[in-house]
């Protein structure tokens, strides 16, 4: 199944993603992280997210979330009834809200940026912060080749482990081996990379020419879309909160 | 594809490397006519490679060394027309810049600022050129390293420069990949007319399309320029001497001993692979046929880069394990260590099989030559006149006695390559296994290393070489494993 936002710019999805997270983290309430959050699950039903691949993807964050909750709830700020007390462990009537809301909004703004990003392609992403945003060319394509020599790294790093043991002296002191390892990588990754620059240079790279770009970042009505649902989702959560009395400005 | 060749002058250039007193190239006088194809010989340490990158513009300002005379290419100092030539270099990997074919080929228009519209027209025409028939989605990593050198050489094609200058872009390719370049290259010059400039120490690869020779000496200035055969004739021996593999000047391969022992290792129904991590499926599985591997034998395993010739040698050498059946140590082999390599501690494995790695400085550990050689036998706990007696016979044989304190990091190719062979040999192994050990190296080292390994058999220890070097199975092999 076509996921829904394959085709938006992936710029817009970061925007939609970090407009959202910005209005979530003003307040710490079950009542805007819920709204966010029961709006968020309609839209992904409404828009058709593949349903095997989102809870595949998404498996951290539920993870994630009653885990932070339960850390809030032992070791919250303890406020109103102490319900049960160990060491510096309490669970009282204000941790518990606490952690309710904490592991909602790790929910909330979690579900949609992962959903957001499934399937953000590197170049894509690379193509909009260049034209759209405007960041400098030099930096995000650099960047973007960067990026592609991790998993020649990868593929180092196993080599350097396996020459250890081939050379004698993978029997002890694992972890004290990490640092000269790290070196070693640190060696093979300067090498790649004055080579890769080479090889960029030769092909005009950061030459004084103003850059063309072969295929366009389009920012048309989808992007827009997006963008404005996700303040959208925002705005309704801090409103519904604000008008239920819940609203727990953070700062104060 | 309109594109105009461009000529290259060189007036009394040099170039001196920052933090070197010593000239890497000083006083050449060359012109190179547009059109005209020319291949540059040289010692390894001759300055070939920097000559080119001098040539393609991108030799650094003077934070990276400083220049003397002058060269231009179209009349106009090297530095300031980049664009007028593009470079190919050795290293398939390095070269790949973007993740889809695509964008790789269109990145060199994208910098020089060419019309949106023109690009991908050009994208398409220069991967027609290289005989590259993919998708411009496909993605780049899963190109062979042939491919990935054809890929290069559109984006470079696609760029329309007047100079083709390439950096033995076929050292690290196997003999399919090599023939590939060559080809792409040929039907590119044939249809473009392009000057064109080639470093190579294999010969006879290039031979075919060249019309002129330019020889560097070691000290890096001009010694011998001209027509092919003149050249060759004249200073073919000195050449081969030097390192360049010369057609004509084979180098010296040592008679072959005929005295098979007892088994040392077997394998059964073994088939090996590997994932990223442990807890992995594997990425691959590959079935290989039950072997033996005996005393004072050579075993070569022989195939296509990407068959899977590294992750059987390991699994060989007892550092992957099978994937399934077994590889068995004889008790020859073992002594009192188990059955299987991969269960034997990392010390065990030191007297019993030693691995030379394809990357060299995969297996560097110490800061001096001379500490890196002592590495295994310390390990087994030998006494320090032991260690020394050993380091120092091991330094002078590999005419590394005034690299001893040297850090491995800095050395040539072929240095790096001798060592890493040398500091496996240490610890005296009974079984070698060696990972391409003679890619991309000059005739004197391949000269050295196979006389080295052919000793080392004739002592009743085995090799087992992961190679697609026809001319080293012919000269060590006495078992052939095709893959």
């Amino acid at each position: 199944m076509r996921h829904p936002f394959s085709r938006v710019n992936p710029v817009a999805k970061l925007g939609a993603a970090l407009l959202l997270a910005a209005c979530l983290v003003l307040t710490i309430d079950w009542v805007s992280a819920g709204t966010a959050l029961l709006l968020e699950l309609a839209a992904f039903a409404f828009l058709g997210v593949p349903a095997r691949q989102f809870w595949l993807r998404t498996l951290p964050v539920w993870v994630a979330a009653p885990l932070t909750g339960i850390t809030i709830l032992l070791y919250g700020r303890p406020s109103g009834t102490v319900y049960w007390e160990f060491l510096a462990a309490h669970v009282s009537d204000g941790s518990i809200n606490l952690a309710i809301a904490t592991a909602l909004r790790v929910l909330a703004i979690g579900l949609p940026a992962v959903v957001l990003f499934m399937t953000v392609d590197a170049t894509d992403l690379a193509d909009g912060l260049a034209q759209v945003w405007r960041l400098p060319s030099r930096f995000v394509l650099g960047a973007l080749a960067a990026f592609r020599l991790v998993g020649l790294f990868l593929e180092d790093w196993r080599f350097l482990e396996l020459a250890r043991r081939a050379r004698g002296v993978g029997d002890t002191g694992r972890f004290r081996r990490i640092p000269g390892q790290v070196f070693a990588l640190l060696v093979l990754a300067i090498r790649r990379g004055s080579k890769l620059a080479i090889a960029m240079e030769a092909r005009g790279f950061g030459g004084s020419v103003p850059r063309t770009w072969a295929r366009e970042s389009r920012f048309g009505p989808g992007e827009w879309l997006t963008v404005i649902a996700g303040l959208m989702v925002g705005m309704t959560a801090i409103i519904v909160a604000v008008t239920t009395g819940q609203w727990n400005f953070i700062v104060g | 594809m309109p594109l105009h060749p461009v000529g290259i002058r060189a007036t009394e250039w040099g170039w001196r490397h920052a933090s070197r007193s010593r000239w890497a190239l000083h006083g050449l006088d060359f012109v190179i006519e547009p059109g005209e194809r020319v291949l540059l010989l040289g010692a390894s340490g001759s300055g070939k490679s920097t000559l080119l990158q001098a040539m393609a513009g991108v030799l650094g300002g003077s934070e990276e060394g400083e220049a003397a005379g002058e060269l231009l290419v179209n009349g106009l100092p090297a530095t300031q027309s980049r664009g007028h030539s593009g470079l190919l270099l050795q290293d398939p990997d390095s070269q790949v810049i973007l993740a889809r074919v695509g964008d790789d080929v269109a990145f060199g228009c994208e910098n020089l600022g060419v019309p949106r519209e023109q690009i991908w027209p050009r994208v398409q025409s220069a991967l027609d050129a290289v005989g590259l028939r993919v998708p411009l989605d496909r993605s780049t990593s899963e190109l062979s390293g042939g491919q990935k050198q054809r890929l290069a050489l559109a984006g470079i094609l696609a760029m329309q420069p007047g100079a083709l200058l390439l950096d033995e872009p076929t050292a690290n390719l196997d003999p399919t990949g090599v023939t590939e370049v060559r080809e792409a290259v040929g039907c590119v010059l044939e249809r473009t007319g392009a000057t064109f400039v080639v470093v190579e120490h294999r010969v006879e690869v290039w031979l075919p399309l060249v019309n002129r020779v330019i020889v560097l000496s070691a000290e890096g200035s001009v010694i011998a320029d001209g027509r092919p055969d003149d050249v060759l004739r004249t200073r073919g021996a000195e050449l081969a001497a030097s390192g360049v593999w010369v057609p004509g000047f084979p180098p010296a391969v040592p008679s072959r001993s005929a005295a098979a022992g007892a088994t040392l290792l077997t394998t059964s129904e073994l088939t090996v692979g590997r994932g990223l991590s442990r807890r992995q499926p594997p990425t691959f599985a590959r079935a290989f046929p039950d072997v033996g591997i005996r005393e004072g034998t050579t075993t070569a395993l022989t195939g296509a880069n990407g068959s899977g010739k590294t992750t059987i040698g390991l699994t060989l050498a007892g550092l992957l394990p099978p994937i399934a059946g077994e590889v068995l140590a004889r008790e020859e082999l073992r002594g009192h260590a188990g059955k299987h390599p991969i269960g034997w501690k990392s010390r065990e494995l030191l007297t019993r099989i030693g691995t030379v790695f394809q990357e060299p400085e995969h297996q560097f550990l110490r800061a001096t030559v001379r500490d890196e050689l002592a590495v295994g036998p310390r390990a087994l706990k030998l006494t320090n006149l032991e260690v020394a007696a050993r380091v120092d016979e091991l330094l002078e044989r590999l005419r590394l006695s005034a690299l001893a304190q040297a850090n491995p990091f800095t050395l040539s190719g072929g240095e790096k390559r001798r060592l890493s062979v040398a500091t496996v040999l240490a610890s005296r192994p009974r079984i070698l296994v060696l990972d391409e050990p003679t890619f991309g190296q000059d005739s004197r080292t391949w000269e050295e290393l196979v006389a080295l390994l052919s000793e080392y058999t004739r002592d009743q220890n085995a090799i087992i070489a992961m190679t697609h070097d026809q001319l080293f199975v012919d000269a060590l092999a006495d078992e052939v494993v095709r893959l």
